[in-house]
Protein backbone atom coordinates (compact mmCIF):
# COMPACT_ATOMS: atom_id res chain seq x y z
CA UNK A 1 0.00 0.00 0.00
CA UNK A 2 1.08 3.68 -1.12
CA UNK A 3 1.62 5.75 1.75
CA UNK A 4 0.83 9.14 0.87
CA UNK A 5 2.97 12.49 1.96
CA UNK A 6 1.55 14.70 4.39
CA UNK A 7 0.50 18.70 3.82
CA UNK A 8 3.49 19.88 5.61
CA UNK A 9 5.62 17.70 3.14
CA UNK A 10 3.84 19.10 0.30
CA UNK A 11 3.82 22.21 1.42
CA UNK A 12 7.35 22.36 2.17
CA UNK A 13 8.47 20.69 -1.28
CA UNK A 14 6.38 23.36 -2.94
CA UNK A 15 8.61 25.90 -0.60
CA UNK A 16 11.81 23.93 -2.15
CA UNK A 17 12.29 23.25 1.92
CA UNK A 18 13.11 19.73 1.48
CA UNK A 19 15.91 17.72 1.35
CA UNK A 20 14.20 14.62 -0.44
CA UNK A 21 13.10 16.66 -3.02
CA UNK A 22 13.48 13.29 -5.72
CA UNK A 23 11.81 10.94 -3.39
CA UNK A 24 8.79 13.21 -3.36
CA UNK A 25 9.40 14.15 -6.97
CA UNK A 26 9.36 10.61 -8.00
CA UNK A 27 6.49 9.91 -5.33
CA UNK A 28 4.41 12.34 -7.12
CA UNK A 29 5.18 10.94 -10.62
CA UNK A 30 3.00 7.83 -8.71
CA UNK A 31 0.55 8.92 -7.15
CA UNK A 32 -2.43 10.82 -8.29
CA UNK A 33 -3.51 11.48 -5.35
CA UNK A 34 -0.62 13.35 -3.98
CA UNK A 35 -0.31 15.56 -7.46
CA UNK A 36 -4.22 16.35 -6.49
CA UNK A 37 -3.25 17.44 -3.39
CA UNK A 38 -0.41 19.45 -4.50
CA UNK A 39 -2.71 21.09 -7.25
CA UNK A 40 -4.84 22.11 -4.71
CA UNK A 41 -2.36 23.55 -2.24
CA UNK A 42 -0.97 25.37 -5.58
CA UNK A 43 -4.25 27.00 -6.04
CA UNK A 44 -4.81 28.54 -2.45
CA UNK A 45 -1.02 30.46 -3.47
CA UNK A 46 -2.09 30.85 -7.13
CA UNK A 47 -4.97 33.04 -4.96
CA UNK A 48 -2.63 34.48 -3.01
CA UNK A 49 -1.00 36.05 -5.59
CA UNK A 50 -4.37 38.26 -6.69
CA UNK A 51 -4.52 39.91 -3.40
CA UNK A 52 -4.28 43.54 -5.18
CA UNK A 53 -2.31 45.97 -3.06
CA UNK A 54 -4.33 49.57 -3.57
CA UNK A 55 -1.92 51.81 -5.90
CA UNK A 56 -1.16 54.56 -3.67
CA UNK A 57 -0.72 57.41 -6.06
CA UNK A 58 1.50 58.52 -8.30
CA UNK A 59 3.06 61.24 -6.24
CA UNK A 60 3.03 58.16 -3.22
CA UNK A 61 6.86 58.73 -2.70
CA UNK A 62 6.84 62.48 -2.70
CA UNK A 63 4.52 62.73 -0.37
CA UNK A 64 6.01 59.94 2.01
CA UNK A 65 9.15 62.49 2.09
CA UNK A 66 7.28 65.46 2.83
CA UNK A 67 5.43 64.09 5.79
CA UNK A 68 8.82 62.48 6.97
CA UNK A 69 10.95 65.59 6.39
CA UNK A 70 9.36 67.55 9.37
CA UNK A 71 9.60 64.50 11.62
CA UNK A 72 13.79 64.44 10.80
CA UNK A 73 15.66 65.62 13.54
CA UNK A 74 19.40 67.76 12.10
CA UNK A 75 21.91 64.89 12.07
CA UNK A 76 24.43 64.89 15.30
CA UNK A 77 27.41 65.23 12.63
CA UNK A 78 31.01 67.24 13.31
CA UNK A 79 30.49 70.71 13.13
CA UNK A 80 33.14 71.30 9.92
CA UNK A 81 31.13 68.82 8.14
CA UNK A 82 27.78 70.62 8.54
CA UNK A 83 29.78 74.31 8.54
CA UNK A 84 31.30 73.05 4.79
CA UNK A 85 27.60 72.18 3.09
CA UNK A 86 28.18 74.72 0.14
CA UNK A 87 25.03 76.99 0.45
CA UNK A 88 25.87 77.57 3.59
CA UNK A 89 29.16 78.76 3.41
CA UNK A 90 28.22 82.35 2.30
CA UNK A 91 26.03 82.69 5.63
CA UNK A 92 28.27 81.42 7.46
CA UNK A 93 31.59 83.07 6.28
CA UNK A 94 29.38 86.40 7.02
CA UNK A 95 28.22 85.30 10.62
CA UNK A 96 32.56 83.99 11.03
CA UNK A 97 33.52 87.85 9.60
CA UNK A 98 31.30 89.64 11.94
CA UNK A 99 32.87 87.80 14.86
CA UNK A 100 36.30 87.91 13.63
CA UNK A 101 36.75 90.76 11.81
CA UNK A 102 36.13 93.70 14.56
CA UNK A 103 38.70 91.34 16.82
CA UNK A 104 41.62 91.91 14.55
CA UNK A 105 40.28 95.49 13.82
CA UNK A 106 40.22 95.88 17.74
CA UNK A 107 43.88 94.72 17.48
CA UNK A 108 44.85 96.66 14.70
CA UNK A 109 43.56 99.87 16.36
CA UNK A 110 45.06 99.43 19.61
CA UNK A 111 48.32 99.41 18.18
CA UNK A 112 48.20 102.22 15.89
CA UNK A 113 46.70 104.78 17.86
CA UNK A 114 44.92 106.91 17.20
CA UNK A 115 41.93 104.61 16.33
CA UNK A 116 41.15 104.93 12.53
CA UNK A 117 37.30 105.34 11.87
CA UNK A 118 37.64 102.84 9.39
CA UNK A 119 38.50 99.92 11.03
CA UNK A 120 36.16 101.00 14.24
CA UNK A 121 34.64 96.90 15.44
CA UNK A 122 31.76 98.55 15.90
CA UNK A 123 30.99 99.37 12.98
CA UNK A 124 32.74 96.67 10.70
CA UNK A 125 30.55 93.92 12.45
CA UNK A 126 27.38 96.06 11.74
CA UNK A 127 28.65 96.61 8.03
CA UNK A 128 29.41 93.10 7.53
CA UNK A 129 26.38 90.87 8.68
CA UNK A 130 24.30 94.61 7.03
CA UNK A 131 25.52 93.87 3.85
CA UNK A 132 25.15 89.93 4.51
CA UNK A 133 21.33 90.24 5.51
CA UNK A 134 20.60 92.72 3.21
CA UNK A 135 21.60 90.27 0.36
CA UNK A 136 19.47 87.50 2.28
CA UNK A 137 16.28 89.45 2.06
CA UNK A 138 16.59 90.57 -1.24
CA UNK A 139 16.65 87.03 -2.33
CA UNK A 140 13.84 86.52 0.29
CA UNK A 141 11.74 89.34 -1.35
CA UNK A 142 12.32 87.77 -4.65
CA UNK A 143 10.69 84.70 -3.40
CA UNK A 144 7.89 86.00 -1.98
CA UNK A 145 7.21 88.86 -4.80
CA UNK A 146 7.03 86.04 -7.26
CA UNK A 147 4.42 84.08 -5.16
CA UNK A 148 2.79 87.47 -4.78
CA UNK A 149 2.08 88.08 -8.47
CA UNK A 150 1.75 84.30 -10.06
CA UNK A 151 -1.97 84.17 -11.04
CA UNK A 152 -2.51 80.58 -11.73
CA UNK A 153 -6.77 80.40 -11.44
CA UNK A 154 -6.71 83.25 -14.32
CA UNK A 155 -4.61 81.71 -16.88
CA UNK A 156 -6.81 78.56 -16.26
CA UNK A 157 -4.32 76.29 -14.66
CA UNK A 158 -4.95 73.11 -13.07
CA UNK A 159 -2.04 72.83 -10.89
CA UNK A 160 0.89 75.19 -9.58
CA UNK A 161 4.53 73.40 -9.69
CA UNK A 162 6.09 74.58 -6.41
CA UNK A 163 9.04 72.72 -6.81
CA UNK A 164 11.24 75.38 -7.65
CA UNK A 165 10.02 78.15 -5.10
CA UNK A 166 10.73 75.24 -2.48
CA UNK A 167 14.49 74.39 -3.39
CA UNK A 168 14.80 78.34 -2.79
CA UNK A 169 12.64 78.41 -0.11
CA UNK A 170 14.64 75.42 1.73
CA UNK A 171 17.94 77.42 1.08
CA UNK A 172 16.92 80.28 2.51
CA UNK A 173 15.97 78.59 5.57
CA UNK A 174 19.20 77.71 6.62
CA UNK A 175 20.86 81.70 6.03
CA UNK A 176 17.82 83.19 7.53
CA UNK A 177 18.44 80.76 10.64
CA UNK A 178 21.92 81.58 11.24
CA UNK A 179 21.70 85.07 10.41
CA UNK A 180 18.39 85.29 13.53
CA UNK A 181 20.44 83.51 15.81
CA UNK A 182 23.17 86.12 15.09
CA UNK A 183 20.79 88.85 15.14
CA UNK A 184 19.56 87.75 19.09
CA UNK A 185 22.92 87.14 20.22
CA UNK A 186 24.18 90.87 19.35
CA UNK A 187 20.74 92.13 20.88
CA UNK A 188 18.95 93.39 17.43
CA UNK A 189 15.94 92.30 18.46
CA UNK A 190 13.92 93.54 15.16
CA UNK A 191 16.07 92.51 12.99
CA UNK A 192 15.63 89.05 14.90
CA UNK A 193 11.73 89.25 14.88
CA UNK A 194 11.48 89.80 11.00
CA UNK A 195 14.19 87.13 10.59
CA UNK A 196 11.64 85.16 12.57
CA UNK A 197 8.63 85.95 10.67
CA UNK A 198 10.30 85.61 7.79
CA UNK A 199 11.48 81.92 8.76
CA UNK A 200 8.15 80.90 9.55
CA UNK A 201 6.72 81.45 6.03
CA UNK A 202 10.20 80.23 4.15
CA UNK A 203 8.99 77.35 6.38
CA UNK A 204 5.35 77.15 4.83
CA UNK A 205 6.84 77.21 1.42
CA UNK A 206 9.27 75.04 1.92
CA UNK A 207 6.66 72.69 3.88
CA UNK A 208 3.87 72.61 0.74
CA UNK A 209 3.43 70.00 -1.97
CA UNK A 210 5.00 70.02 -4.78
CA UNK A 211 2.40 70.58 -6.80
CA UNK A 212 -0.98 72.42 -5.46
CA UNK A 213 -3.93 73.58 -6.61
CA UNK A 214 -4.98 76.96 -7.70
CA UNK A 215 -7.21 77.12 -4.37
CA UNK A 216 -4.66 75.48 -2.56
CA UNK A 217 -1.83 78.29 -3.81
CA UNK A 218 -4.35 81.17 -3.42
CA UNK A 219 -4.80 79.62 0.27
CA UNK A 220 -0.61 79.90 0.60
CA UNK A 221 -0.73 83.36 -0.93
CA UNK A 222 -3.06 84.66 1.37
CA UNK A 223 -0.74 83.28 4.26
CA UNK A 224 2.09 85.13 3.32
CA UNK A 225 0.05 88.08 2.63
CA UNK A 226 -1.94 87.92 5.94
CA UNK A 227 1.75 87.95 7.78
CA UNK A 228 2.50 91.42 5.51
CA UNK A 229 5.95 89.85 5.60
CA UNK A 230 6.81 91.57 1.76
CA UNK A 231 6.46 94.39 3.61
CA UNK A 232 8.04 93.90 6.65
CA UNK A 233 10.81 92.33 4.76
CA UNK A 234 11.29 95.51 2.25
CA UNK A 235 11.57 97.91 5.51
CA UNK A 236 14.57 96.21 7.26
CA UNK A 237 16.33 96.10 3.65
CA UNK A 238 15.63 100.06 3.21
CA UNK A 239 16.66 100.31 7.28
CA UNK A 240 19.65 98.45 6.53
CA UNK A 241 20.61 100.13 3.04
CA UNK A 242 20.52 103.10 5.54
CA UNK A 243 22.97 101.32 8.05
CA UNK A 244 25.26 100.40 5.52
CA UNK A 245 25.58 104.30 4.50
CA UNK A 246 26.08 105.32 7.82
CA UNK A 247 28.13 102.28 8.50
CA UNK A 248 30.60 102.91 5.63
CA UNK A 249 33.78 104.39 6.57
CA UNK A 250 34.65 107.96 5.86
CA UNK A 251 36.89 109.27 2.78
CA UNK A 252 40.43 108.36 3.74
CA UNK A 253 42.29 111.87 5.28
CA UNK A 254 45.65 110.42 3.64
CA UNK A 255 45.19 110.91 -0.32
CA UNK A 256 47.95 107.84 -0.61
CA UNK A 257 45.43 105.50 0.53
CA UNK A 258 43.71 103.46 -2.19
CA UNK A 259 40.14 104.55 -2.77
CA UNK A 260 38.60 101.08 -2.72
CA UNK A 261 40.50 100.08 0.35
CA UNK A 262 37.50 99.73 2.59
CA UNK A 263 35.11 98.24 0.10
CA UNK A 264 33.67 94.65 0.96
CA UNK B 1 17.51 68.03 -4.12
CA UNK B 2 15.96 67.85 -7.90
CA UNK B 3 14.14 64.65 -9.41
CA UNK B 4 17.56 63.89 -11.78
CA UNK B 5 20.10 64.07 -9.09
CA UNK B 6 17.64 61.68 -6.90
CA UNK B 7 17.87 59.14 -9.92
CA UNK B 8 21.17 59.43 -9.64
CA UNK B 9 22.79 58.90 -6.31
CA UNK B 10 23.37 56.02 -4.95
CA UNK B 11 21.85 54.09 -1.87
CA UNK B 12 25.40 54.45 -0.32
CA UNK B 13 26.41 57.35 -1.26
CA UNK B 14 22.94 59.00 -0.08
CA UNK B 15 23.61 57.34 3.22
CA UNK B 16 26.79 58.57 3.19
CA UNK B 17 25.61 61.97 2.83
CA UNK B 18 22.76 62.15 5.46
CA UNK B 19 25.78 60.55 7.52
CA UNK B 20 27.65 63.24 6.90
CA UNK B 21 24.28 65.86 8.19
CA UNK B 22 22.92 66.44 4.56
CA UNK B 23 19.01 65.44 5.67
CA UNK B 24 18.23 65.92 2.15
CA UNK B 25 19.92 63.07 0.82
CA UNK B 26 17.80 60.66 2.66
CA UNK B 27 15.12 61.69 0.34
CA UNK B 28 16.64 59.30 -2.47
CA UNK B 29 16.46 56.65 -0.29
CA UNK B 30 13.03 57.59 0.76
CA UNK B 31 11.22 57.88 -2.65
CA UNK B 32 13.69 54.85 -4.04
CA UNK B 33 11.93 52.60 -1.43
CA UNK B 34 9.37 53.60 0.05
CA UNK B 35 6.51 51.76 -2.59
CA UNK B 36 7.89 48.77 -1.43
CA UNK B 37 7.91 49.09 1.61
CA UNK B 38 3.92 50.17 1.26
CA UNK B 39 3.49 47.12 -0.46
CA UNK B 40 4.83 44.93 2.52
CA UNK B 41 2.80 47.40 5.16
CA UNK B 42 -0.45 46.80 3.37
CA UNK B 43 -0.04 43.13 2.77
CA UNK B 44 0.64 43.02 6.43
CA UNK B 45 -1.79 45.44 8.39
CA UNK B 46 -4.62 44.61 5.40
CA UNK B 47 -5.14 48.43 5.38
CA UNK B 48 -3.69 51.18 3.48
CA UNK B 49 -3.99 53.98 6.95
CA UNK B 50 -1.67 51.44 9.16
CA UNK B 51 0.37 50.68 5.66
CA UNK B 52 0.84 54.16 5.70
CA UNK B 53 2.09 54.40 8.88
CA UNK B 54 4.29 51.71 8.88
CA UNK B 55 6.46 53.43 6.21
CA UNK B 56 6.45 56.51 8.08
CA UNK B 57 7.75 54.65 10.99
CA UNK B 58 10.34 52.40 8.77
CA UNK B 59 11.91 55.17 7.53
CA UNK B 60 12.01 57.40 10.66
CA UNK B 61 13.83 54.57 12.50
CA UNK B 62 15.78 54.04 9.38
CA UNK B 63 16.68 57.47 9.62
CA UNK B 64 17.33 57.30 13.65
CA UNK B 65 19.26 53.98 13.32
CA UNK B 66 21.49 54.93 10.12
CA UNK B 67 24.96 55.02 11.87
CA UNK B 68 23.90 51.35 12.48
CA UNK B 69 23.12 50.50 9.36
CA UNK B 70 26.59 51.91 7.64
CA UNK B 71 27.08 50.32 4.81
CA UNK B 72 26.73 47.06 6.41
CA UNK B 73 23.88 45.44 3.73
CA UNK B 74 21.78 46.44 1.00
CA UNK B 75 19.55 49.38 2.12
CA UNK B 76 16.45 48.04 0.77
CA UNK B 77 17.24 44.96 2.78
CA UNK B 78 17.73 46.81 5.64
CA UNK B 79 15.17 49.34 6.02
CA UNK B 80 12.45 46.34 4.81
CA UNK B 81 13.26 44.41 7.90
CA UNK B 82 13.06 47.49 9.78
CA UNK B 83 9.24 48.29 8.22
CA UNK B 84 8.53 44.38 8.88
CA UNK B 85 9.39 44.53 12.44
CA UNK B 86 7.04 47.67 12.92
CA UNK B 87 4.47 46.19 10.89
CA UNK B 88 4.27 43.13 13.44
CA UNK B 89 4.76 45.20 16.55
CA UNK B 90 1.70 46.89 15.08
CA UNK B 91 -0.48 43.82 13.87
CA UNK B 92 0.21 42.67 17.94
CA UNK B 93 -1.09 45.64 19.46
CA UNK B 94 -4.00 45.82 17.49
CA UNK B 95 -4.98 41.98 18.50
CA UNK B 96 -3.94 42.35 21.68
CA UNK B 97 -6.13 46.06 21.30
CA UNK B 98 -9.16 44.13 20.48
CA UNK B 99 -8.47 40.74 20.03
CA UNK B 100 -12.75 39.46 19.82
CA UNK B 101 -12.69 41.92 17.13
CA UNK B 102 -10.17 41.40 14.93
CA UNK B 103 -11.64 37.90 13.76
CA UNK B 104 -14.98 38.38 13.98
CA UNK B 105 -15.87 42.15 13.33
CA UNK B 106 -16.08 43.18 8.91
CA UNK B 107 -12.43 43.93 7.49
CA UNK B 108 -10.96 47.43 7.59
CA UNK B 109 -10.63 48.12 4.08
CA UNK B 110 -10.23 51.31 2.12
CA UNK B 111 -13.75 52.87 1.29
CA UNK B 112 -15.90 52.70 -1.24
CA UNK B 113 -17.24 49.82 -3.50
CA UNK B 114 -15.20 46.80 -1.34
CA UNK B 115 -17.57 47.53 1.76
CA UNK B 116 -20.35 46.90 -0.55
CA UNK B 117 -18.50 43.54 -1.49
CA UNK B 118 -17.85 42.45 1.96
CA UNK B 119 -21.52 42.48 2.74
CA UNK B 120 -21.99 40.01 -0.57
CA UNK B 121 -18.96 37.69 1.14
CA UNK B 122 -21.00 37.25 4.24
CA UNK B 123 -24.00 36.18 2.27
CA UNK B 124 -24.60 32.58 3.58
CA UNK B 125 -25.11 31.40 0.35
CA UNK B 126 -23.52 33.13 -2.07
CA UNK B 127 -23.48 32.00 -5.76
CA UNK B 128 -20.99 29.95 -7.59
CA UNK B 129 -20.18 32.19 -10.19
CA UNK B 130 -19.56 35.30 -7.79
CA UNK B 131 -17.47 33.36 -5.66
CA UNK B 132 -15.30 32.71 -8.63
CA UNK B 133 -14.81 36.08 -9.32
CA UNK B 134 -11.59 37.40 -8.60
CA UNK B 135 -12.94 40.31 -6.36
CA UNK B 136 -14.96 38.25 -4.20
CA UNK B 137 -11.54 36.05 -3.59
CA UNK B 138 -9.87 38.91 -2.92
CA UNK B 139 -12.13 39.85 -0.38
CA UNK B 140 -12.25 36.22 1.25
CA UNK B 141 -8.15 36.13 1.42
CA UNK B 142 -8.47 39.50 3.12
CA UNK B 143 -10.64 38.09 5.83
CA UNK B 144 -8.70 34.70 5.87
CA UNK B 145 -5.54 36.92 6.45
CA UNK B 146 -7.23 38.56 9.39
CA UNK B 147 -7.53 35.71 11.32
CA UNK B 148 -3.86 34.38 10.63
CA UNK B 149 -1.42 35.53 14.72
CA UNK B 150 0.91 38.70 13.91
CA UNK B 151 3.76 36.18 13.35
CA UNK B 152 2.07 33.48 10.90
CA UNK B 153 0.92 37.02 8.78
CA UNK B 154 4.56 38.16 8.69
CA UNK B 155 5.99 34.52 7.46
CA UNK B 156 3.09 34.63 4.89
CA UNK B 157 4.00 37.63 3.39
CA UNK B 158 7.79 37.57 3.15
CA UNK B 159 8.00 34.20 2.39
CA UNK B 160 5.22 33.95 -0.09
CA UNK B 161 5.22 37.76 -1.40
CA UNK B 162 8.76 38.54 -1.32
CA UNK B 163 10.20 35.39 -1.35
CA UNK B 164 12.69 36.23 1.75
CA UNK B 165 14.90 33.19 3.30
CA UNK B 166 13.62 31.49 6.07
CA UNK B 167 16.19 32.81 7.86
CA UNK B 168 15.15 36.71 6.95
CA UNK B 169 12.06 35.97 8.56
CA UNK B 170 13.41 34.10 11.84
CA UNK B 171 14.76 37.38 12.47
CA UNK B 172 11.82 39.21 12.34
CA UNK B 173 10.19 36.65 14.13
CA UNK B 174 12.77 36.43 16.80
CA UNK B 175 12.70 32.64 16.60
CA UNK B 176 14.77 30.18 14.92
CA UNK B 177 14.20 28.50 11.38
CA UNK B 178 12.53 25.20 12.45
CA UNK B 179 10.17 27.44 14.40
CA UNK B 180 9.64 29.66 11.78
CA UNK B 181 8.92 26.68 9.27
CA UNK B 182 6.21 25.73 11.22
CA UNK B 183 5.01 29.16 11.12
CA UNK B 184 4.79 29.13 7.75
CA UNK B 185 3.33 25.81 7.58
CA UNK B 186 0.23 26.85 10.24
CA UNK B 187 0.30 29.93 8.01
CA UNK B 188 -0.32 28.11 5.30
CA UNK B 189 -2.38 25.87 6.16
CA UNK B 190 -4.92 28.02 7.38
CA UNK B 191 -5.11 30.26 4.39
CA UNK B 192 -6.04 26.70 2.42
CA UNK B 193 -8.54 25.51 4.66
CA UNK B 194 -10.23 29.06 4.36
CA UNK B 195 -9.37 29.61 0.82
CA UNK B 196 -9.34 26.30 -0.95
CA UNK B 197 -13.51 26.02 -2.18
CA UNK B 198 -13.09 29.48 -3.23
CA UNK B 199 -9.60 28.81 -5.27
CA UNK B 200 -11.13 25.48 -6.31
CA UNK B 201 -14.21 27.22 -7.41
CA UNK B 202 -12.51 30.42 -9.38
CA UNK B 203 -10.36 26.95 -10.80
CA UNK B 204 -13.27 25.21 -11.92
CA UNK B 205 -14.86 28.60 -13.53
CA UNK B 206 -11.50 29.13 -15.58
CA UNK B 207 -11.77 25.40 -16.94
CA UNK B 208 -15.34 26.13 -17.69
CA UNK B 209 -14.26 29.34 -19.74
CA UNK B 210 -16.54 31.45 -17.64
CA UNK B 211 -14.15 33.49 -16.34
Amino acid sequence: MMTHRTEEELIAYRDGERNDREQIAAHLHECTECRAELTRIEAVFAALQTMPVPDPGEDYERRVWQQLAGRLPEKPSHLWKELFVPRRLIAVGAVAAAIALPFFAGRITTRHEPASPSLDAGKLRERVLVVAVGEHLGRSEMVLMELENAQPAQHGQKSVDMSAAQRRAEDLLEENRLYRQTALRQGDQGMASTLDELERVLLDIANSPETVTPTQFESLRKRIEDRGILFKVRVVSQDLQQRNKQAKPEPAQNESAPPNRSKT
Amino acid sequence: MDRAEIATVSDASAVERTLAGERDAYRVLVERHSRNIYRLAYRMTGNRQDAEEVVQEAFLRGYQKLKQFAGNANFGTWVYRIAANYAIDLLRQRKSDDSRRATTAPLKTDDGPQTDLLDRVTDPAPSPERLAGSAELSLRMAQALSTLTPAERTAIVMRHWDGCAIEEIAAVLKSNGNATKNTVFRAVAKLRKALEPFAEARGAARAMGTE
